[in-house]
């Protein structure tokens, strides 16, 4: 039962442990760090309830070893909330209800904030295709494109500067 | 669900991990991208004494055009083919199969190489790689193999890769001019494994004819399945209605797929024939109209 030591960047921390060989990087956020944002749905490669950011990409976390991660940069639902201010995408999935039960919602707003890094205006379509690998089984896909969307025109603003100043 | 108990090992070097599948030889795994292999280690329809994690060793990562070939690295991720100029344009086929492969998610980790080397009729990529022609590199302790894809598949999840061997490279020729492809997919959900999927790839003569075919049908059978009468029969034809019928027709009775929840074998050789028509339809229209790379 191999032990190996890992060190890797936690939403900008850096974070060292030793962990079993067949850990999974999910169980290693929620149970080792006590990180509970990242939830764990099917457990099959299925839901998406588990995704983070590794590097920038979303990846669903109950799919990777932690041991894997050694090295990478993380980043997980905690890491969107910044200074106790919702972060745009948070706040859009608020505004819009982007959430019933809440449980598949920690995975969207990861998979979302991969999709506008990339694409900062997408369409219904390309919105729709990025959360594909996202079940939400209280059929709020509506309300989550309402939310994507609300999210990228509050980024776009942010960005443009004021017009007083 | 938690795997077995298995030691994972990162060697920097393919000597180092050849090395390691060599000291273990009966209770080794490649581990590429993991998308197939943890699910199955969680679900313990398998178990391993040592993993071997190849994604660690530099180099194994590219998509390039070279003497001939395109040449794409074992461990080169689905999202790098979805994302690549090159490969939208200059291989539609194989745009589309990456598309269309379990979800977006999954694709930021899967590789090419795990996707063949895992032997699964049920995937995408060995249909497509079977109308490309395509090549596998292995590298073992004897040195580099190439093996041409008609000889890669020989079982169910088993393939000519021998213990000690990590997939390399795949190696699929530069398409001729006037040569389109297409990838048709039927599934009941995003994610899900083909009900069926036809990969097509045609080159045109002067004429209008077509001198070049390939077609191959996943989850069609216990290996992927290349259709070779339906080839055979549209090569030197022109690709008029009658002709596309009968290849497809021809395609469809190549298919020998099981029946189970996502339909009978009728409804699932049915709708291997559908697709191929579509492919083809597809494919001839792109390669009479090829696209060209953005912003250049």
């Amino acid at each position: 039962m191999a032990q190996h030591e890992i060190t890797l960047k936690i939403n900008g921390a850096k974070k060292s442990a030793s962990v079993e060989s067949r850990l999974l990087l999910v169980h290693f956020l929620r149970e080792s760090l006590s990180m509970t944002g990242t939830h764990i749905g099917c457990d099959t490669t299925h839901c998406g309830a588990c995704t983070v950011l590794m590097d920038g990409e979303p990846v669903k976390s109950c799919t990777v070893l932690a041991v894997q991660a050694d090295g990478h940069s993380l980043t997980t639902v905690e890491g969107l909330e910044q200074g106790g201010k919702l972060h745009p995408i948070q706040n859009g999935f608020w505004q819009e209800h982007g959430l019933q039960c809440g449980y598949c919602t920690p995975g969207m707003l990861m998979t979302t904030s991969a999709l506008l890094e990339r694409n900062p205006d997408p369409s219904e379509e390309e919105i729709r295709e990025a959360i594909s690998g996202n079940l939400c089984r209280c059929t709020g896909y509506v309300n989550i494109i309402k939310s994507v969307q609300h999210a990228a025109a509050a980024i776009a603003a942010q960005a443009q500067p004021s017009p007083e100043a | 669900m938690i795997p077995a108990s298995f030691d994972y090992h990162s060697p920097h070097t393919l000597e180092e991990a050849i090395g390691l599948l060599q000291s273990h030889p009966d209770d080794a795994k490649v581990l590429s991208g993991g998308q197939s292999l943890l699910p199955l280690l969680k679900l313990r329809l398998g178990s391993v004494g040592h993993l071997v994690d190849i994604g660690r060793i530099p180099g194994l990562s590219y998509l390039r055009e070279e003497d001939g070939f395109l040449l794409i690295g074992g461990c080169t991720r689905e999202s790098a083919l979805e994302r690549s100029e090159l490969i939208r344009t200059r291989y539609p086929l194989l745009f589309d199969t990456a598309g269309v492969i379990a979800d977006p998610l999954v694709r930021n980790l899967a590789t090419v190489g795990g996707n063949l080397a895992h032997g699964d009729p049920a995937n995408d990529h060995p249909a497509t790689m079977l109308a490309l022609r395509a090549e596998v590199v292995a590298t073992g302790p004897g040195g580099r193999r190439v093996i041409p894809i008609d000889d890669f598949f020989d079982g169910l999840f088993s393939t000519a890769l021998a213990p000690g061997d990590i997939l390399t490279e795949i190696r699929i020729p530069v398409p001729a001019a006037r040569t389109g492809g297409a990838y048709q997919k039927l599934e009941r959900k995003v994610g899900d494994f083909a009900t069926a999927a036809s990969a097509v790839q045609l080159t045109l003569d002067l004429e209008g004819k077509v001198s070049k075919a390939g077609i191959g049908l996943t989850n069609a059978g216990p290996t992927p399945v290349r259709a070779k009468d339906a080839e055979a029969y549209l090569t030197g034809k022109w690709p008029n209605d009658e002709a596309i019928a009968e290849a497809s027709r021809l395609a469809g009775a190549a298919a020998q797929p099981s029946a189970d929840r996502r339909g009978t074998v009728e409804y699932k050789q049915q709708m291997a024939r559908i697709l191929c028509g579509r492919a083809i339809e597809i494919a001839i229209d792109r390669a009479l109209n090829p696209l060209e790379p953005k912003g250049n």
